[in-house]
């Protein structure tokens, strides 16, 4: 029972933090390896709203936090990347390298120790099927929920969303239609980034802020959007419970440690197997030379 | 008015290798060659007083052999490797098992280190070698980070304590000329390399990889050959620094290897092989010169990096080789 129901907080915990990821690749194909970063970078933002700028209310401070991140992303894309659009070595090398900037200096600039830590929404637990849970955790499942929720509505009833799907599908077309490859690709950055930012505010009073916590998040950002297919969305929700619950069963019979290399295995299983991913239909003939 | 940019005469005249009768002309050619070659070995003679900078020029030397990796595998293969860390952990282990464990002399240890490192590496990445450029990168990412894991979990390979009591190498001198005599082997080797047949063949990969796939050419058998060659460089550079610290250990994986030859590459100049080295020869003093500053030299070379693929993607060889090779001037519209 224990195994279900943590497998379960698990595999939307995954979720949760491979959606920015994939939004942005399925969108403007840019693998954003600063995704871990933006992650850091917003519960860190929020953690100062929070204690160190006024004392913001905590509501107040998330929301600071998420729309500078999200801000941060956009301009990532719009002064940074826009000028190397397309060419896929510079992409990966530019992200990784704005991630490590972000990463390593919030690290020199004091991010270390214990200290970091923000405060649950509700502080207690609650007795499910047997198994206690706490109300942080059950947030984070109906979050996890309602996002998914909001952004397949998103995608389907806006005009923005719609675009989004357009550029995705077919670039050439949706340009020929009148929508603007680098506008979406800016909006799908910010949405992204807000994403990692949001699971950041949602995740983190789990633990402590740390920047380890950056460079796992990427990892496992990626694993789960490689083995749903990139750029899927039904395959990152199937993903992700794959490796949430193949994560729990490791911790649960084996060991903590091995939660990356499940997470690894995983990956290259995929890639000898079926490379596309589970879900990756569409482009599947793009993925293999 | 515009810019006009044409070759020199003097390149015109010795390109094609009849043509050379002056010794001027054989100066134009062979002059950027021999002040590298020249340059590299009086090196340690100018720093004989400095030590400690003896020691920099071991490093540097080994993350130009790591820079040189980078650049073929990114644009020669059209595989961008975020972890070189990856190379130079395996190469750095296995040195210290044959070393230490099996007792080998250093000239065993270290070639075996050598290839036998390339192989494993070869073989872990082998199952993203058929697919696009972006799941190399991913996996290549996160193998470092694995590896530190796994070895730190199980308590493995001394833990997070490392191996220690590897044999050194027999004296400054051999320590210094080893690596500036590997890495110039190295760098004119792959100049070579990428000109025979099999280069051609890799590049095409890189550009256009259904082409080469068309004429009945395996595009996985090649990329393993081109992760080979590069996996060949990065382990030697970890087997040498393994020996030079006397020490294997988990910071072998450690994230400069990584960045500073990725940095190395962008700004020296992506393509041109020498340009990895000149930017490892900018960058890793650069970075003993900062070692206040800690972590904070990271963010440093992301910027600079970030920088140079922004505003000046050609990187500093490319520039200086149109210095070399064209003359410009104004011309009227």
């Amino acid at each position: 029972m224990e195994l279900l129901v943590y497998g379960i907080i698990n595999s939307i915990t995954l979720s949760l933090v491979s959606l920015g990821f994939t939004l942005v690749y399925s969108i403007s194909r840019v693998p954003n390896f600063a995704h871990g970063a933006l992650y850091v970078a917003s519960g860190y933002l929020t953690w100062l709203f929070l204690n160190e700028f006024m004392g913001f209310p905590y509501l107040l401070a998330i929301l600071l936090g998420v729309i500078i991140t999200s801000l941060v992303g956009a301009a990532i894309y719009q002064f940074i990347l826009v000028r190397i659009r397309g060419m896929e070595i510079s992409e990966i090398i530019a992200t990784y390298a704005i991630g490590l900037a972000i990463l390593e200096g919030l690290r020199w600039g004091g991010l270390r120790g214990g200290t970091f830590v923000l405060p649950a929404f509700f502080p207690g637990s609650v007795s499910i099927l047997g198994v206690s849970v706490d109300y942080q955790r059950l947030i984070i499942v109906g979050a996890g929920i309602l996002t998914f929720i909001i952004l397949y509505l998103f995608t389907r009833l806006t005009k923005v969303g719609l675009a989004f799907r357009g550029i995705a599908q077919d670039e050439r077309a949706a340009m020929m239609l009148g929508i603007n490859s680098d506008m979406t690709a800016v909006l799908s950055l910010a949405i992204g980034s807000a994403l990692a930012g949001l699971a950041a505010v949602l995740l983190l009073p789990l633990g402590n802020i740390v920047v380890e916590g950056g460079y796992n998040v990427l990892v496992f950002a990626v694993a789960v959007c490689v083995i749903g297919g990139l750029g899927s969305w039904g395959g990152v929700i199937v993903a992700s419970f794959i490796i949430g619950f193949a994560q729990i069963m490791t911790e649960y019979f084996i060991s903590a440690h091995y939660q990356m290399v499940v997470a690894l295995l995983a990956i290259i299983i995929t890639l000898l197997v079926k490379p596309s991913g589970i879900f990756g239909k569409q482009k599947e003939l793009e993925e293999r030379v | 008015m515009r810019k006009e940019r044409i070759d020199r005469g003097l390149k015109v005249r010795t390109e094609g290798i009849y043509a050379i009768t002056s010794a001027r002309e054989i100066l134009y050619l062979m002059g950027p060659r021999i002040l590298l070659i020249v340059g590299l070995l009086a090196l340690p003679l100018i720093f004989e007083l400095a030590p400690y900078w003896k020691k920099v020029i071991n490093i540097m030397c080994a993350y130009a052999l790591l820079a040189l990796s980078f650049d073929f595998l990114a644009n020669y293969v059209g595989l961008v490797c975020l972890g070189g860390a990856f190379f130079t952990g395996v190469g750095g282990y296995f040195a210290a098992i044959f070393n230490v464990e099996l007792g080998m002399p250093v000239w065993i240890s270290m070639p075996l280190a050598t290839v036998t490192g390339a192989v494993l590496c070869t073989l872990f990445l082998l199952p993203c070698l058929p697919l696009r450029g972006v799941y190399f990168a991913i996996v290549t990412l996160m193998y470092p980070l694995l590896f530190t894991r796994i070895i730190e979990a199980l308590n493995i390979l001394g833990g997070t304590n490392g191996m220690t009591g590897l044999d050194a190498l027999p004296n400054a001198y051999a320590e210094n000329y080893l690596i500036i005599v590997v890495a110039l082997a190295f760098l004119f080797a792959m100049r070579r390399f990428v000109n025979e047949d099999v280069g051609l063949v890799l590049r095409a990969v890189k550009d256009n990889d259904q082409s080469v796939r068309a004429s009945g050419i395996s595009v996985t058998r090649m990329r393993i050959i081109g992760v080979f060659v590069a996996a060949l460089l990065g382990c030697f550079a970890g087997a040498y620094i393994a020996h030079l610290y006397m020490w294997a250990g988990i910071s072998l994986f450690a994230l400069d290897f990584s960045i500073i030859p990725i940095a190395a590459v962008v700004i020296g100049g992506g393509g041109t092989l020498v340009g990895a080295l000149i930017g490892a020869f900018i960058l890793v003093p650069l970075s003993e010169v900062l070692r206040a500053f800690g972590t904070f030299r990271i963010v440093i070379y992301c910027i600079i990096l970030t920088g140079f693929i922004v505003f000046k993607s050609e990187g500093i060889m490319i520039f200086l080789q149109r210095k070399y090779h064209q003359f410009e001037r104004w011309v009227k519209v």
